[in-house]
């Protein structure tokens, strides 16, 4: 079918702007960060609640006590600026997902460029959510920075124009297996970031002298922790099951379901680091720091395996290369 | 005061532990220590590590030329990787070391714990602890409802927990326990990965893969022998004389591209015989495509590759003639430049030595879309638009028959650098255009086929792997999406005759605490107000 080039231009331009949109996101979270309470707020609040857990008796008659009502400071508000900029960023970033989609004809990530696309743009719905049950806004800008990089390089050095697939991709696979691939890469790049703060702020905690200024604006190591171990346990199964399809389809493809292919081989390494990150959990004297380093190693794997592996191996999966 | 002392000493007899004990105690050692968790990361993480060399380097079985290439540009270091097995990782002697030494470590593991899920799956939750505000979370209130009418309530709330109740002295208390199933899923998914790993170790034994080029206007193709094959690879169970007998018949091959030369579409009207066919000789229809291979007697065939066959024909100067129709491999595959050598031997010669002095080859370049700049032939796009070859005719001794295979794709280059080869004509030739040689010879370019590449798999295996593959990641969403956790309840009447209860709920996630804290909430509310819950 004829590809549709207005529609395709649309998208690019949408592409374009959300990038812009994000950094400005960006940099309003980054004044929050600097500027705003929240951060030390929330880290307080958090160590009260484990204080509670582990022994304070709490009366459950005693009517439950209204937080006391906060003042806003321009910081937050500018925070809050911030968040709606991602809400909107992400609204246009779906935008130019579907319109490539429709100028194609097909599941809008059958190269690198719009695999690239979807997986920025599923990181940054995890961490909407990630943000409306943790006290974390004022770190958008550190989940932000690794998007904004990553789908800088997206749009200039790896942007393809938009084409028809090779018969290869021409499958019902192509959307059930890279559609698990790109939620699961999507939602690991958050523990990754969670997991380098969280070294951060233990190493603060460890020591007072160690970034002193940046360390105490971070929330409680525990909730760090807790947002990476969350995501991962979302992102472990849902990569699991696209690796799995991807054997399926390899099968059907390539006439063999698993063949070290360095794309394969990667995905392999990757899965197997999470599965060390989750044993790491369970595993006396390499909870905390040890868990989020194999974490933060994990994230390596997976940007390794977003833009590496396409771009200097050839193999099998270099159909999603650039020309 | 007591102290203690360790037992004197004596120099002359230290206490040794017989041979056997040692042994024992040593290998005891190593198996706790080779089947604890820690060992079992450690190992993880170094299948991951020996892995990445396999990304990083070219791999033989991938790309053996490339492996060659890596190998003399760089050197003493690049033999000396190839000593240690580095462009072979996944078959090499470390990689297998690992390999095992995990299954070990896993079945190690799932031994103890198998018994111990079957301990726990019959045990009752435990007792309640009597001080129950020493747990992660803890709740206390005064309620004017009695004790029986919150003994049928919280019957009622935990109704899908594993529950214990006890009387107290002042009153009962209730042990609730839930989750049981991440347990199952757990095992289910280490089960299904030590079945995985044994069934993907059995199949590299049990599978073979191969590959062959045939004509796609009709010619054939029988899976009776290795030698039928261009290449063939097999596991060492395999040594090609029993394959699965089937026949293929390549009947056409259809490719279509985009306005830019893109592949778009891959299509081969294939028949194929297996099982009784064979004997009835019935050959049934069946669309080849991408994606679509061929499943018959337990063998897959897959349409892996195409190109092109440039047909030439031949008229000695006694007026025989020759014809022949031989694939020619592309070189550029975006625009399907081939290259390749046609072989003739001149009929009727019957001296060897003459013979040897007359045989033909044409070489050269095949452009399906022709385009001459300077003298050069190029193609500028991969369908058949107006083809056109650049050929070299070759005259004298080909080697055919001096022993050594040669490749069908190319003439012997050492023949022509010591003359044994001459070089007789060099012309390009649109279809049905001919050339003449010294001799009276002619060359003529008649038309072209189309060749597809065939592999054909077989692995006995991989069923069961994907069985294993499916039970390990049904285990897998057990284990991450169920929380084991406990809840207890402790009701006291309140003291002689006052009105209030007293009711207190603590709860403990026995895996991760990530998330119990608001489950605990909802079910702490319901259970000290008595309310359904929000
Ligand atoms: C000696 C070998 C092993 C032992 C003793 C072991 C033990 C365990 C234990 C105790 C858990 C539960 C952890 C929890 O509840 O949080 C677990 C979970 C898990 N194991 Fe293993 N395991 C072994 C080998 C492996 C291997 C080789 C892999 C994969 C490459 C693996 C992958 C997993 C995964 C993905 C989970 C789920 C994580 C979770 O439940 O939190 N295990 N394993």
């Amino acid at each position: 079918m004829e590809i549709n080039e207005t529609l395709s231009q649309y998208s690019d331009l949408l592409y374009t702007t959300t990038v812009a949109i994000y950094v400005l996101a960006l940099l309003f979270s980054l004044f929050e960060q600097a500027f705003g309470a929240k951060g030390r707020r929330a880290a307080e609040r958090s160590k009260q609640r484990v204080l509670v857990g582990s022994g304070g008796l709490e009366d459950a008659d005693a009517p439950v006590e209204p937080e006391a009502p906060r003042e806003i400071g321009r910081p937050e508000r500018i925070g809050r600026m911030g968040a709606a900029l991602l809400v909107l960023g992400a609204l246009l970033q779906l935008s130019a997902i579907v319109l490539r989609g429709f100028a194609v004809h097909r599941a809008p990530w059958g190269n690198m460029y719009e695999y690239g696309m979807a997986v920025t743009f599923i990181t940054v719905v995890a961490w909407l959510v990630v943000i409306k049950k943790f006290p974390v806004r004022h770190l958008t800008g550190f989940l932000l920075l690794p998007v904004v990089i990553l789908m800088f390089i997206n749009g200039t050095l790896l942007y393809t124009v938009a084409a028809p697939v090779v018969p290869a991709l021409q499958s019902y696979w192509l959307v059930i297996h890279v559609s698990a691939a790109i939620i699961g890469s999507g939602v690991f790049l958050v523990p990754g970031v969670a997991s380098t703060l969280y070294l951060f702020r233990t190493a603060h905690d460890r020591n007072p002298a160690k970034f002193a200024r940046f360390g105490p604006k971070l929330p409680a190591a525990d909730v760090l922790d807790r947002i990476a171990y969350r995501a991962t346990i979302v992102a472990f199964p849902i990569f699991t099951f696209g690796v799995l399809c991807g054997a399926v389809w390899a099968e059907a493809a390539w006439g063999r379901f698993w063949g070290w292919d360095p794309k394969e081989t990667v995905a392999f390494i990757a899965w197997v680091i999470y599965a060390a990150y989750l044993h790491s959990r369970a595993t006396a004297g390499w909870r905390g720091k040890r868990a989020a380093v194999i974490n933060v190693v994990g994230f390596a794997a997976t940007i390794f395996n977003l833009f590496f592996v396409n771009l200097v191996t050839v193999g099998l999966h270099s159909y999603a290369g650039v020309s | 005061m007591t102290t203690t002392e360790a037992p004197p000493r004596d120099p002359e007899h230290p206490y040794r532990p017989s041979l056997g004990k040692q042994v024992l105690a040593f290998l005891r050692n190593t198996w706790r220590g080779l089947t604890s968790m820690r060992t079992a990361l450690v190992l993880l993480f170094l299948l991951a590590l020996a892995a990445l060399p396999g990304a990083l380097l070219p791999q033989r079985r991938l790309n053996v030329s490339k492996v060659n290439e890596y190998i003399s540009s760089h050197g003493w270091w690049g033999s000396l990787l190839d000593k240690l097995e580095f462009y072979d990782v996944y078959s090499s002697v470390w990689f297998s070391a690992i390999y095992l030494l995990l299954m070990i470590s896993l079945v190690g593991c799932l031994t103890p714990r198998s018994f111990e899920y079957v301990k726990q799956m019959r045990a009752k939750p435990v007792l309640t602890p009597r001080n129950l505000a020493r747990m992660p979370h803890h709740r206390i209130a005064r309620t004017a409802r009695t004790p029986e009418a919150i003994r049928e309530d919280v019957r009622k709330q935990l109704s899908g927990w594993r529950r214990v109740e006890r009387e107290e002295d002042d009153g009962f208390s209730v042990s609730a326990e839930r989750g049981y199933l991440r347990e199952t899923g757990n095992l289910l998914f280490h089960f299904g990965m030590l079945g995985l790993i044994i069934f993907f170790a059995l199949g590299k034994l049990y599978s073979y893969e191969g590959q062959v080029i045939v004509q796609a206007n009709g010619g054939q193709f029988c899976n009776s022998g290795i030698y039928n094959y261009d290449s063939f690879e097999a596991g060492l169970r395999i040594d090609g004389t029993d394959l699965d007998p089937f026949c293929v018949k390549v009947n056409d091959f259809t490719a279509r591209y985009t306005a830019t030369n893109q592949a778009d579409y891959y299509h081969s009207h294939i028949e194929y015989q297996s099982g009784a066919d064979l004997q009835s000789g019935t050959w049934r229809p069946y669309d080849l495509e991408v994606n679509e291979p061929l499943r018959t007697v337990g063998d897959r065939v897959y349409l892996l590759g195409n190109g092109y066959s440039p047909q030439f024909t031949i008229t000695f100067p006694n007026g025989e003639s020759r014809t022949q129709n031989t694939q020619w491999m592309y070189s550029n595959p975006a625009t399907m430049l081939s290259e390749g050598a046609t072989k003739f031997d001149q009929p009727g010669v019957t001296d060897e030595v003459q013979r040897r002095t007359k045989q033909i080859a044409i070489t050269g370049l095949f452009a399906p879309s022709s385009f001459i700049h300077g003298g050069v032939l190029t193609s500028t796009a991969p369908q058949l638009d107006k083809p056109m070859v650049a050929i070299d005719v070759l005259r004298g001794d080909l080697g055919l028959d001096a022993g050594r295979g040669q490749s069908v794709f190319s003439v012997d280059q050492s023949r022509v650098a010591d003359g044994r080869l001459k070089r007789v004509a060099r012309q390009n030739l649109a279809v049905g255009q001919e050339l003449k040689l010294d001799d009276g010879t002619r060359i003529r370019f008649d038309g072209v086929n189309k060749w597809v590449n065939l592999q054909v798999s077989h692995d006995p295996t991989q069923g069961y792997v994907l069985g294993f593959a499916i039970v390990m990641f049904a285990g897998l969403g057990a284990s991450l999406l169920v929380k084991r956790r406990r809840v207890w309840v402790r009701v006291r009447r309140g003291e002689d005759g006052s009105a209030s209860t007293v009711i207190e709920v603590a709860g403990l996630a026995r895996t991760d605490q990530a998330g119990y804290g608001e489950e605990f909430q909802r079910i702490s509310e319901r259970l000290v107000t008595g309310r359904k819950g929000s």
